[in-house]
């Protein structure tokens, strides 16, 4: 194997790469957890038996997320491109990857937030009822707080598909590991460069899974 | 005036996807006085737990009156409901307690929904603790709590807005024998002491003995029978209501029983009933000894409801057939009998 590398030369744009994954995966991570929720939520709360019980606005909310969801995320970058322009102003870019990242994050979170809320026993939401608190109330003062463990993992577990959905960036001009990866490792025939970023990355993976169990644990162990 | 009040209750869950409309409460009349322990017994799918729900609200009333406290509620808006839910505790089988807050943060939730000052909550969370007995346990999770103490964090946790009213739903089923006597005493103190008034939902006849003065029998989702406890222990009027009681009392052997008692013991077969004070077993007995007649107690015994006893007593009464008969007629005029064929 050829061990010829550039990688001495390129610390600093390992370093900047690093900083980039990072910068774009907590903001995505920020935003499209948050929008995600929402999109939980009510998902959760218009089910048969919900707080905001709705068959119609479950099912249009289910056909929506359902269209967005599978859509691979190569392409979803490509498909709103026209729609980052409007809203980011640019279409490439870092801002650009964020904004379909978050968009992207949001729909699949949506979906984990749904699965975990559903584990909360409906009985204590029927004991925080039977007691006279108000439905917005009840969400943020029992629904979230006792799925609050399962959440963490899930946005955990949301953190490291951010990381891979992310070394896509390069496609439209993002950056980032994935990104550096490809052009000074992989085109490059630089092996060495390359696992240099995928040892990174898996460090990343590690330390934010192992802070993510921490304080799952630390929540369900009460 | 009753604290509460139940006119032409009707429930209906819709039909879900294909299957049918389910009426589970049918025009069910009910009225309860403040103080009361009202016991509501019924098989699963009878209603009662429906029928709870409809009074704080939980379920919306298909049609009918519900008045708490002489309010109709029936017709309130969630918030208004809300209001009366403040006034109205509930327990659950399942305890239903928030796992993520402890017994303290349990408790004081119903205080923070009120809008209690802070300084008021503590005192009040404080005072509800030791009142349950749990005052070491304030800052355990509800998964480090035993059964019994999960569901006195409960009681606690419904009776810290002060309410009048307390539903309790199936509240001991989950628990072991021992427990569900303790749980039975606090909320026998509860109504004793806070003066507030209980509506148990139960399938366990012996939480009606030892805790209802009232008691309510349901069927299909219609209220059956009801009365005293004592009086529906000792004379059950309808078949679900005989086969309840037939679970707590000895009320004659079934006919299996009775072929094999009757191979053990000769002569004729008697039931008496007693109830309350009025008839003095030595009496009963005085009387059966003045004939020359041998008797043997087969079946039976008498139970205890608050203060009250009541039973039936099933006697082989063996010797000379007129001796035996004269003995039947002397006793029948003190106690109701009925001879077992």
């Amino acid at each position: 194997m050829d061990l010829d590398t550039n990688l001495s030369q390129l610390w600093p744009l390992v370093w900047q790469s690093t900083y980039e994954t990072l910068y774009i995966v907590a903001i995505t991570l920020v935003l499209g957890g948050l929008l995600g929720l929402l999109l939980g939520l009510a998902l959760y709360v218009t089910r048969r038996g919900g707080l905001y019980e709705s068959r119609v606005a479950n099912a249009v909310l289910n056909v929506f997320v359902n269209f967005f969801r599978p859509i691979p995320f190569v392409i979803f970058i490509a498909a709103v491109q026209p729609l980052a322009r409007v809203v980011v102003g640019i279409g490439i870019g870092n801002r650009a990857i964020i904004f379909a990242l978050t968009l992207a994050a949001a729909f699949g979170i949506s979906r984990i937030v749904e699965q975990n809320l559903v584990t909360v026993d409906p009985g204590v939401i029927e004991a925080a009822r039977s007691v006279g608190a108000s439905r917005p109330r009840i969400i943020r003062t029992v629904l979230i707080p006792e799925a609050l463990g399962p959440l963490i993992l899930g946005y955990t577990f949301v953190f490291v598909a951010l990381v891979d959905m992310s070394a896509i960036a390069g496609v439209i001009g993002g950056g980032g590991l994935g990104n550096f990866a490809l052009q000074y490792g992989y085109r490059q025939f630089d092996t060495v460069v390359t696992w240099t970023a995928v040892l990174i990355i898996v460090a990343l993976v590690q330390v934010v899974q192992l802070t993510g169990n921490t304080l799952a644990r630390r929540v369900l162990r009460r | 005036m009753a604290l509460l009040e139940l006119r032409d209750v009707y429930k209906t869950f819709p039909a879900v996807r294909g299957g049918q409309a389910v009426e589970a409460v049918r025009g069910v009349d009910l009225t309860v006085e403040a103080g009361e322990i009202v016991g509501i017994v019924g098989y699963s799918g009878a209603g009662k737990s429906t029928l709870v729900r409809l009074i704080n609200a939980l379920e919306s009333t298909t049609s009918g009156s519900v008045r708490v406290d002489g309010q109709e509620i029936t017709t309130l808006r969630e918030r208004e409901l809300r209001q009366v839910r403040l006034g109205i505790g509930m327990i659950f089988q399942q305890f239903n307690l928030f796992s993520s807050r402890t017994a303290w943060g349990n408790i004081a939730y119903p205080l923070e929904v009120a809008g209690v000052p802070r300084q008021e909550q503590h005192q009040r969370v404080s005072d509800l603790l030791h009142f349950v007995g749990l005052a070491d346990k304030a800052h355990s999770y509800p998964d480090q709590l035993s059964g019994g103490q999960k569901q006195r964090v409960g009681i606690a946790r419904a009776l810290a807005t002060s309410p009048s009213l307390l539903l309790a739903d199936e509240s001991t089923s989950a628990l072991d024998p021992e427990t569900t006597e303790e749980v039975l005493a606090l909320l026998r103190r509860v109504n004793r002491e806070l003066g507030i008034t209980i509506v148990v939902i139960t399938h366990e006849m012996e939480v009606v003995r030892s805790l209802a003065h009232r008691v309510v029998v349901m069927e299909a989702g219609r209220v059956v029978e009801e009365g005293r406890v004592l009086d529906v222990l000792s004379e059950p009027q309808r078949p679900v209501t005989r086969r309840f009681v037939g679970t707590i009392v000895d009320d004659e052997p079934d006919a299996e029983t009775l072929a094999a008692l009757r191979e053990r013991h000769p002569g004729r077969f008697v039931k008496l009933s007693f109830r309350g004070h009025d008839v003095r077993q030595s009496e009963v007995f005085g009387r059966l000894l003045r004939h020359d007649v041998r008797f043997e107690l087969v079946y039976g015994g008498i139970e205890e409801v608050q203060g009250d006893t009541f039973g039936n007593l099933t006697l082989a009464l063996d010797g000379a057939p007129a001796a035996v008969e004269a003995a039947i007629r002397d006793v029948q005029d003190l106690v109701p009998t009925k001879e077992l064929g």
